[in-house]
Formats: structure tokens, C-alpha cells, sequence
């Protein structure tokens, strides 16, 4: 554990604008991303500040999902980030992957989450697929021709997963599913759905992972559930009622559903963490924009000293966040034995920092954060729930505490 | 079959959307800590030779090379991969630490297309950061090339281009015998963004380096700046009661008429 407080004094990436000018100016010399990173960051932001930011709003409004301008990222490369670059993906690392998912989230942090999913996905395949699975979905999935979905979560099993009890029982050439699954991101709109499914017995090891495609017989959609936020993306059950999959679409060897699901979920802590980075990061700027132009009390909102105080305490959160996502995100490039854990304190911390920043942003906004004209109402929605997906923070704390404890 | 050569100049500016201030000494405006990008006219001129590229190679009447170039400090480099980001073949950066005015930058633009004899020089009509606006005009005076400025359409025919203007009158069309001058103006085209792939192939593409005095070039300034402020802070409105009222201060306050 000692490791954890090595982490030697870095420069905060220049993104936080003015406040940032001056603590940069200090710590020159050290920077946590390379020049090379920060070309694939301006790319993102840039990708973001005129797809994204102009229609957050109104996508999050409307519940509209924006699959033309998905498919716009995509041609840019976004549709595959850590995907092999043989089948379409762009071949970068976890680094260079939060990099981008924090930048993109700073236009929308919804439809940023929806690319992350669909990311992991592409990964799942990539990884642990045949070389005939692969070349069939990968090509089509990294374009976002194709969207895919991952489906682990079901009305009786989200913390619990390994309580699973969707089945698989092979029949021939085909194994069929029954069960059905909940929260799932893209359900209905997706083509592409990673189903884990039991094919054994009891706990994890029973469990095998599908890919399952829209139009397979027995597969059918819940309601578009009405949620808080990540309005831009559909969220459904997958219903499977004698679902007929294909003995070709078993993904990886049975009884490994679960270990394949759990190793996706790491870069997923990464990715959900990047993207309450965004949030944090957006929410600071649209902070420091309201605080320079309202007045009260003869002087603009900037002059007082509480407000001074509680944006160099928003700054400094944030940095300790990115600081801790991006330091798991090269544990995991470097295949650390101990990144799943890093991975989970990251991604805990962000989380949880991320929303005090939105929410400390729309204090500091007074009554205009509470008004919907304000963008930090969206922020604050959108990244309240990270807290409780990708793994929820207390099954966070369940998995760092064995490292703890053994 | 037309191969072309076009050399594209690229300037690093401070980011159009910096809320820029002047610095502490009242000398020039502060650059330190402060986003650079490219010069968002050099940008479409990068934009409009790949695009050119592209066309010929898809009617397979020929290709193009697309050579950038941009003369400054180290931090250039950056403006240059990210021309090289967005489909340029190779880089050219003169390096200088120094101030470098139009006609510096014109005079070392000229002996880079000695060495390279492209067909065309594309620029910027201005960067953002001093409006200049001559460095074009001063390169075609130096190598007694044709200019064509403000360019809002391109049209290439056989050793010829086609440019429509964008003049204060509206609009005007001329042609001009290759090796030309174009300088570009906003509505020529839109920018692309560089893909992830292309980002990370730009690392391998070539980029030369050249010192002022590989060059030959005298870069003295000859413009000298006297004095940098800020425009005065905005005053508060008043109401006017009649047109009389109206005329009156713009006579005796305001000074327009």
C-alpha cells in the first residue's frame, strides 16, 4: 500500500483554463500526459465542444439518442479505442482512452458513457473472441455500424451478479437463453448484446458469456425506462424467452462469463471515472464563467473569498481524482497484478468527488444552476449515477477491502 | 496526369476563443501558459491541399503532395502534426526564436519554395493574432508569382487555377497560371478533424528542420511596436430622447460624424 503515496507532484493538465495557468506554471517539468496524448486530447475536446456541447440540453430534453453523431466519432476512431486495429479500433491504451472519454464528457456526459459501454464491448470481443468472431462483429461494431450492448445486471442480481440465473442450456447446435435482464444501456437500439448467462452450476464459475444478436428468436426489449439522467441513451430490459444463440457466438470457454465480465468491468471503473472527470472538469468551468459576471453586494461572486476557497477546493479534488484514475488507467495498461484494485479506489474516489464538484458548481450558481437553461443540472444528473453503475462504490469498497484484509 | 506540389503555411496563433490580455510589462499580449492552435485560415488551407489531393487521386487524373511549413519557435511543431494529423504528407519547420514580421516570414517562405518548387503556396489571408495580412501578398511580390486573395473557391484546371474573391464589393472571379499565390478566407472551406489513426501515423511522417540562417534570410524587423493596450472598458448605454439628441452626440461625444 505504500506504493499509493509515491505519486510524486504533477502538472494539472491544462484544460482547467486560468486555474490552471498558474499551478502549471509552477510544475513545468512534470506532466502526466505526453505531448502525444494531448494532440488525441485536443482532438477530443474539440470533437466535443462542437458535437456534443451544443445539443446536450436538448438530447438530454428529448431523450434523444444521437446515433448519426456517434457514427461521426466513430469515423474518427472512437468507436474502438483499446480494440486492435487489424478489425477497425484505434489500438490505444487505458491512458489514452481516459484521456479522450474526459474530454468527450466535458460536451455530454451521457452519450460519453454510452460510448464507453460500447467500447468495453468491442474489448470483450476483441480479447477473449475466435479470430472468426472477431473479423465478423469487430469491423461493424468499431465503425458503430453496429451498436453493442453489455448485459450482466438482472432484477435480482446487480451487486449480487454472480447471483445470476439467466440460463443457457445447449440444445444441438444452439444453446437457449432464458431469463432477462435489467438496466441494460442500449437495449433496443443495440444490434450487438454480450449476454452472461449460467451454463453450470452455482456462482461465478457456472456462468458463460454469449453474443447475442437483435432479431435472434426469443429476444425481445422492456419499456424505455425514464430515468433521472443519461437521457440520450435508451435504457431497457432484455427479455429472452427460449432465445435461440448459436453454439459459434459462445464467447471465450464455458464456465469464463463471469471472469470475462469482471475483467471488462476494470477498464469500465476507468472509463465511468473518466467520465465524472469530465463532468467535474465542465462543472468547474461553467462555475468560474458564472461567478466572473454575477453580482451581489456591490461585487462580482469571484471577489468573495468563499467562493475563491470553494473553487480551489473543486480544482483540488478534481486533480486528486484524475490524478488516481489516471494512474489506474496505466496499471492496467501495464497488466499490474494489483490494478483491479487501484481501479476500484479510482473509481470510487472520481466518482464520489466528481458529484460534490457538480453539485458545489450549482451552489455556486445560486438559483440559475437550478433552472434547466443552465447546463449544471445535466452534469449533475448524468454523473450522479455513476456512483451506482460499473460496479456501485460499495461493491467498490467490498473488493478493496479483501486486498486489505487477506 | 498533373502531380502537384503544394506547400501550405501554418502559423501557431493563440486560440481564437483565449480571453487574451496584455501583460504585465504593457509590451505585447501575454502568450505564456496560454492555448496555442493553428491559425484558424492556415487550418483551411491545410483543409483545402488535401483536398485537392484527394480530388485528383479520385477522378485518378494524377495526386498531389502536400508539403507544411511553418516558421517559429520549437512549439511549431505542434501546428505542423497537426496538419500532418489531418492527411499532410511531410513537415518543414523553420526554426526561430526570434520576433518574425510578414515580411521575415515571407522572405524565408520564399527560400523554402526555391528548394521545393511547388506549383502553389497556399496561406492564411491573415493570422489572428496580428492581422497582418500581407505575408501572401509579400511572398507573390517576392517571387513575382500571381496572387489570388480571399479565396472563397478553388477550381483547378490544367496548370491554371480558378478563384473566386471575397472583396469588399462582393464577389470576383479570377484566373491565374500556375505557380500561384492563394490565400484563403472563411467560407472556402471546413476544416477536418484528424482521426485517432491518422494521429498517430502523423508521428511517422517527415519533418524537416531548418534554421534563419540555413536560409539565408535577413529577418530584421522592420515594423516597430510603440505601444499595446487594451480597448477602453465598455461604458454603460443612454437613452436618447429624439433624433436631434441622437445626432448631437454622435457629433460631440461619441465622434463619428
Amino acid at each position: 500500500m505504500a506504493s499509493l503515496l509515491t505519486i510524486s507532484s504533477r502538472r494539472v493538465p491544462t484544460r482547467l483554463g486560468r486555474l490552471a495557468s498558474a499551478v502549471s506554471h509552477q510544475t513545468r517539468h512534470y506532466s502526466v500526459i505526453d505531448h502525444d496524448q494531448k494532440e488525441l486530447q485536443n482532438l477530443a475536446r474539440a470533437f466535443a465542444d462542437k458535437e456534443f456541447a451544443p445539443k446536450m440540453q436538448e438530447w438530454d430534453e428529448n431523450q434523444h439518442f444521437p446515433i448519426d453523431v456517434l457514427r461521426r466519432g466513430a469515423e474518427l476512431g472512437f468507436g474502438g479505442l483499446y480494440t486492435r486495429e487489424d478489425v477497425g479500433g484505434s489500438g490505444l491504451g487505458r491512458l489514452e482512452t481516459s484521456v479522450i472519454f474526459e474530454a468527450l464528457s466535458t460536451g455530454d456526459v451521457s452519450t460519453t458513457a454510452y460510448i464507453t459501454l460500447h467500447n468495453m464491448c468491442s474489448w470483450i470481443i476483441d480479447e477473449f473472441g475466435t479470430e472468426a468472431q472477431r473479423q465478423k462483429y469487430l469491423p461493424q461494431i468499431t465503425s458503430m455500424e453496429k451498436l453493442a450492448s453489455y448485459c450482466l445486471t438482472e432484477p435480482g442480481a446487480g451487486s449480487d451478479a454472480a447471483g445470476l440465473t439467466t440460463t443457457a442450456v445447449k440444445k444441438g447446435s444452439h444453446y437457449v437463453l432464458n431469463g432477462s435482464k435489467a438496466f441494460i444501456s442500449g437495449a433496443g437500439a443495440s444490434d450487438v448484446y454480450l449476454v452472461i448467462a449460467r451454463t453450470g452450476g452455482s456462482g461465478p464459475k457456472g456462468t458463460s458469456c454469449f453474443i447475442v444478436e437483435k432479431g435472434f428468436k426469443g429476444l425481445s426489449f422492456g419499456k424505455k425506462e425514464t430515468k433521472l439522467g443519461w437521457n440520450s441513451q435508451p435504457t431497457r430490459a432484455v427479455i429472452m424467452e427460449d432465445c435461440e444463440v448459436p453454439v459459434e457466438n459462445l464467447l471465450g470457454a464455458e464456465g469464463r462469463g463471469f471472469s470475462i465480465a469482471m475483467k471488462g468491468l476494470n477498464g469500465s471503473r476507468i472509463n465511468i471515472g473518466s467520465c465524472s472527470l469530465g463532468a467535474a472538469q465542465a462543472s468547474i468551468e461553467e462555475a468560474v464563467g458564472h461567478v466572473k459576471v454575477r453580482k451581489q453586494f456591490g461585487k462580482v461572486l469571484a471577489d468573495f473569498q468563499n467562493t475563491q476557497f470553494k473553487l480551489a477546493d473543486m480544482a483540488t479534488s478534481l486533480l486528486s481524482s484524475r490524478l488516481m484514475i489516471r494512474h489506474a488507467a496505466r496499471m492496467l495498461d501495464q497488466n499490474h497484478p494489483n490494478a483491479a484494485s487501484y481501479c476500484a479506489m479510482a473509481k470510487v474516489h472520481a466518482t464520489d468527488e466528481s458529484f460534490k464538484i457538480c453539485d458545489d458548481s450549482l451552489q455556486l450558481h445560486g438559483g440559475y444552476g437550478y433552472l434547466k437553461d443552465y447546463k449544471i443540472n445535466v452534469y449533475l444528473r448524468d454523473s450522479r449515477v455513476h456512483r451506482i453503475l460499473g460496479g456501485a462504490n460499495e461493491v467498490m469498497r467490498m473488493a478493496v477491502s479483501r486486498t486489505l484484509l487477506v | 496526369m498533373s502531380n502537384l506540389r503544394i506547400l501550405v503555411a501554418t502559423k501557431r496563433v493563440v486560440d481564437y476563443a483565449v480571453k487574451i490580455r496584455v501583460n504585465a510589462a504593457g509590451s505585447a499580449v501575454e502568450t505564456a501558459n496560454v492555448k496555442h492552435s493553428m491559425n484558424p485560415f492556415d487550418e483551411i488551407g491545410t483543409e483545402q491541399a488535401i483536398q485537392i489531393k484527394e480530388a485528383l487521386v479520385k477522378a485518378k487524373t494524377g495526386t498531389a503532395e502536400v508539403i507544411v511549413v511553418s516558421c517559429g519557435p520549437a512549439k511549431s511543431q505542434e501546428t505542423l502534426r497537426t496538419a500532418l494529423a489531418m492527411g499532410a504528407d511531410r513537415a518543414i519547420h523553420v526554426e526561430s526564436d526570434e520576433e518574425l514580421q510578414p515580411l521575415a516570414v515571407a522572405k524565408l517562405l520564399k527560400a523554402i519554395v526555391e528548394k521545393e518548387k511547388p506549383d502553389m503556396v497556399i496561406l492564411g489571408k491573415q493570422a489572428i493574432d496580428d492581422d497582418s495580412n500581407q505575408t501572401g501578398q509579400m511572398l507573390a511580390g517576392l517571387l513575382n508569382w500571381p496572387q489570388a486573395t480571399f479565396a472563397s473557391k478553388v477550381e483547378l484546371g490544367d496548370k491554371l487555377m480558378t478563384v473566386t474573391r471575397e472583396v469588399d464589393g462582393g464577389v470576383e472571379t479570377v484566373k491565374a497560371p500556375l505557380p500561384a499565390i492563394l490565400t484563403t478566407d472563411l467560407r472556402l472551406n471546413v476544416p477536418r478533424y484528424a482521426s485517432l489513426p491518422n494521429i498517430m501515423k502523423a508521428k511517422k511522417k517527415p519533418l524537416a528542420k531548418f534554421t534563419v540562417a540555413d536560409l539565408g534570410v535577413d529577418i530584421k524587423p522592420r515594423l516597430q511596436t510603440l505601444k499595446i493596450a487594451e480597448p477602453p472598458k465598455r461604458q454603460g448605454g443612454k437613452l436618447v430622447e429624439s433624433v436631434d439628441d441622437l445626432v448631437d452626440k454622435l457629433k460631440n461625444e461619441a465622434k463619428v460624424l
